[in-house]
């Protein structure tokens, strides 16, 4: 028998091998052209187009501590921001998002609207708002930086709103519960063996989202004069581009690292749903 | 001549195509889900490919349809083979299972395709898709979205859909398995109805076998990629050829038996036997619950496990005296309860046997 | 089952007597207790926030009603700066949603699970949130007055893109990052708009004597238009708010709205008004909302189709 293109090409569901190559390649130079400049600029040294390691080697060795000093305060300070930041998420939006799914359904629509609006109220918008929210809480948390953690948690709510409600969704936590209550459980063993051990995709996920929101948070940390790994970048970059640039890289590397571990662990048995939309006999 | 005109016996045949598939081979990285099957279709002749999940019959069907190449044979509609011809150029309709009806689309809109693809008049296209509805008794629906209809109507809208373009042959993928048990029941017999109407060869993928004996000329029977059995429902029904015809097929019982001289002797009858012609020795006796009587004069010995009420029947499970359970099919009136010691005989001096697997 | 001691709140079973209602009460409102954590956090830091960047505009630095600062809206340097915000984030968003869409298309028929979209959702999920700053540096690097590109075109073919100006640390030169954000959101939000595409329909368009190109033109592109259009509003919307690149790119220069605030935040007084950044604010409030509701509307006519 002739074998020419599979069906689904012929009939138009999928582009041809060809046509997918095509797009692809020339997308994905045209995207990676950027990112491999800022490698080549790491290694440059003068004028001529020479290329030395030297920008890599004087980052990591042991003086540039005092050199480069506000760059490792933000990022420890981003750390510590993504670390507080989840708590907030954990503590907070979490108990929150479990409560309303099981006792207030009605409420569940007003949640996701609450949880959507920080998207069309940006950042650059709400920072106008914030800055005399945050004289307050200067004043009575004192102002370390741990504090802008309360923003960023707003910040997160999109992402991590949806990752763990999705979760939610796929695993029916109603009926979860209902079933762990018939058989004698109390709320909190409801809570701890039943239901987060099935809500750990959606929770990791929410976290590594939040982690990588916050470490390229840059709007609102700069505008309240805070430090932060992004802000700390830019103002490097002003007496040393080379290692902006090279933070910058890293940072793009690890937030792509982390994403694409959520990115496997929350691999659902959906691939099994999508090949049940074919008849398999 | 339009689409609903009743057609004689003469212009029926020649209304639908004459469809063969001849030792068809389909291959799933190595494994074959088509293994030299073969098929032939009379013109105006409406065929249901029963079967289990993944036993062959929609790959069969889509292979049919051109949705899916095949690795072996030929498949000829009219004497023409059409492996090399697209599906989109094979003058077939198909209805699928669900959600086959183009969502932005009103009903109308959806039965005009066709005959749009085919550079109908917009005057004529319009009149024929309303005449179609009207066949399968959705005129008022014209300007209904999918989502706005219910399962079965939007299975109704796929039919006409498939069949205002007067196709050669029409496809059925499980049409009704996606529907509420009333509903199924009422628009297999109107299927059954328009087909025999327009006269289409017509072929029924199905994995329901009550379906599937109540609409088709005749049944084939598969699995495994093979066609097991072919026939008439009737002949189906009382001469399975193979064990798993006679389960797939109403239900059975498996009796151990010896044949010789093309007589077996079951509980102490002997009964001549049916089916493919087998060489002497042990063989199994197929029974039908039905085939099964309570009667106190009869020689089968056994216990009442449980009994069922099934609305217009009674079906008991029993164990006999060598521990064999027989299921048994009777008239409500005859009450058992668990435990009681009752008394049976076979009716009939028949029974069909196949070979001990 | 009647009678049963919980559903029956008026009977005490074995008494007979009712119990206080005032308990029962009682017990409905515990539950919203646990509710209040999150509505407190909530009204402090989203809902406050929100209110004062939307009035302050209508007060002066005495704290006296005024609408000194919302004429200052339409000053035309502000002006400008809205249409260039206009400007940059619709054409951002057109070449980033067909670049996008494209690319979806090519992905059509992967391995969901797969290698590659892994690859590609991660890398864009990075390039379309977190990028910001980041992306000023990769461009900076790569057609900066020292750029990658741009080095090589002048030493190879003795073009200098530069001619006219750093164009890069203006309007123009924002629309390159930003299209470099705006495709991969695309690739993000219109992918599951693509994949709900069933393949039933192209099946049956081939059963009906259709071709790919009668598929595409009269069932794939009109069931896929609303997601598409809405996938677009949601671009513009991103470009329009978005704050960092513009901020690393362009250190002095309030072109664009977002940079307009930052202006007056910096320093206290901006064309004579105190206040012009709650204005501004109000204004992109305003546009986000309408663009945000029009995304929602299309949300919804996609979810009525691709059920």
């Amino acid at each position: 028998m002739s074998r020419g293109p599979s069906t689904a090409v012929r009939i138009g569901t999928e582009p041809s091998k060809i046509m997918r190559g095509v797009i692809l390649t020339i997308v994905g130079v045209v995207f990676l052209l950027p990112l491999i400049a800022m490698l080549e600029f790491t290694f440059r040294q003068g004028f001529e187009g020479e290329h030395t390691l030297d920008h890599w080697t004087t980052l990591f060795s042991p003086d540039s501590a005092r050199t480069y000093r506000s760059l490792f305060t933000g990022i420890t300070n981003s750390f510590l921001l993504a670390a507080v930041t989840v708590g907030i998420v954990l503590v907070v939006l979490l108990p929150t998002m479990i409560l309303v799914h099981l006792q207030f359904p009605k409420l569940r629509r007003v949640l996701e609207f609450i949880c959507i609006i920080p998207i069309t109220v940006p950042a650059i918008v709400l920072v106008v708002g914030l800055a005399p929210v945050y004289a307050i809480v200067v004043r009575v948390f004192g102002g370390s930086i741990w504090t802008l953690a309360f923003a960023y948690g707003i910040t997160v709510l999109p992402y991590a709103y949806r990752s763990i409600q999705s979760n939610l969704d796929a695993v029916d936590v109603i009926t979860l519960s209902e079933a762990a209550r018939s058989l004698g459980a109390g709320w909190l063993n409801v809570l701890w063996r039943v239901l987060l051990p099935n809500l750990r995709r959606g929770i990791l996920a929410a976290s590594f989202i939040s982690v990588a929101v916050v470490l390229g948070e840059f709007t609102i940390a700069s505008l309240l004069n805070r430090v932060n790994l992004q802000t700390a970048m830019l103002q490097i970059s002003q007496s040393d581009p080379f290692v902006a640039v090279i933070c910058a890289l890293l940072a793009l590397v690890l937030a792509f690292i982390l994403l694409l571990v959520i990115g496997r662990v929350g691999q659902p048995k959906s691939t099994k749903q999508a090949k049940r939309n074919r008849s398999d006999s | 001549m339009t689409l609903t005109q009743p057609s004689s016996p003469a212009t029926a045949a020649s209304a639908g195509a004459t469809v063969e598939l001849i030792d068809v081979v389909k291959e799933y990285s190595g494994q074959r889900a088509l293994d030299e099957i073969g098929l032939r279709v009379a013109p105006g002749e409406f065929v249901a490919l029963l079967g289990p999940s993944g036993c062959g019959k929609t790959t069969a069907l889509r292979s049919l349809a051109g949705l899916e190449s095949i690795d072996g044979g030929e498949i000829r509609i009219d004497g023409t083979n059409v492996a090399h011809v697209p599906t989109n150029k094979r003058d077939i309709g198909m209805v699928f299972q669900s959600y086959s009806l183009f969502p932005h689309m009103t009903s109308l809109e959806n039965v005009e395709f066709g005959l749009r693809m085919r550079k109908v008049a917009a005057d004529e296209r319009r009149a024929r898709a309303l005449e179609a509805l009207e066949m399968v008794g959705l005129g008022t629906f014209a300007q209904r979205f999918a989502h706005q209809l219910s399962g079965g109507q939007q299975q109704r809208v796929a039919l006409a859909r498939a069949l205002v373009t007067r196709p050669r042959v029409l496809l059925l993928d499980e049409p009704l398995s996606a529907l509420d048990a009333k509903v199924r029941v009422q628009l297999r017999d109107e299927i059954r109805r328009i087909q025999t109407d327009l006269g289409i060869t017509t072929l029924f993928v199905t994995h329901d076998q009550e379906e599937a004996l109540a609409v088709a000329d005749r049944v084939a029977v598969m699995r495994a990629g093979v066609i097991e059995q072919i026939g008439t429902p009737e002949e189906l029904y009382s001469a399975p050829a193979t064990p798993f015809v006679a389960n797939f097929v109403g239900l059975s019982n498996r009796v151990d038996a010896q044949l010789s001289g093309g007589e077996v002797s079951v509980y102490g009858s002997t009964l001549v036997a049916l089916g493919t012609p087998l060489p002497d020795g042990p063989v199994t006796a197929l029974v039908r619950p039905e085939d099964i009587v309570i009667d106190p004069s009869g020689t089968i010995d056994a216990t009442v496990l449980t009994s069922s009420f099934l609305g217009s029947l009674r079906r008991t499970i029993v164990t006999t005296a060598d521990g064999t359970s027989l299921s048994v099919q009777h008239d409500v009136g005859e009450r058992v309860a668990p435990g009681d010691s009752i008394r049976l005989r076979l009716r009939g001096n028949a029974v069909s046997v196949a070979a001990r697997e | 089952m009647k009678g049963d001691a919980e559903s029956d709140t008026r009977r005490h079973p074995l008494t007979g007597s009712a119990p206080a209602p005032r308990f029962s009460r009682f017990r409905g409102l515990l539950k919203y207790v646990g509710l209040t954590p999150f509505a407190v956090y909530v009204v402090i830091f989203l809902a406050i926030p929100t209110v004062l960047a939307v009035v302050t505009g209508f007060f002066d630095a005495e704290g006296g009603f005024t609408l000194d600062n919302i004429s200052g809206l339409f000053e035309p340097v502000v002006l400008n700066a809205f249409l260039s915000s206009f400007g940059v984030s619709a054409l951002s968003a057109v070449i980033g949603s067909i670049v996008g869409a494209l690319v979806c298309y090519a992905l059509l028929g992967t391995k969901p699970d797969g290698a590659l979209r892994s690859v590609i959702s991660s890398g864009s999920s990075v390039l379309a949130q977190f990028g910001g700053v980041m992306l000023a540096f990769a461009f900076i690097a790569f057609i900066g007055s020292q750029g990658l590109v741009t080095v090589f075109l002048a030493n190879t073919f003795g073009i200098d893109i530069f001619e006219n100006g750093i164009w890069l640390y203006q309007v123009p030169g924002l629309l390159l990052p930003y299209i470099y954000f705006q495709v991969p959101l695309m690739i993000i939000t219109f992918m599951p708009a693509l994949e709900g595409l069933k393949s039933q329909w192209a099946e049956a368009n081939a059963t009906l004597g259709g071709t790919r190109f009668t598929y595409w033109t009269r069932i794939a592109f009109p069931v896929l238009a609303p997601s598409f259009f809405g996938s677009l509003l949601l671009l513009f919307a991103n470009a329009f708010s978005s704050y960092a690149t513009a901020a690393a790119l362009i250190s002095q220069g309030s072109f664009i709205v977002p940079l307009q605030i930052r202006g007056s935040l910096i320093s206290e007084t901006v064309l004579g008004r105190e206040n012009l950044a709650g204005a501004l604010a109000l204004g992109m409030i305003v546009v986000m909302v309408v663009v945000m509701w029009g995304y929602s509307i299309l949300q919804s006519r996609t979810a009525r189709w691709q059920r």
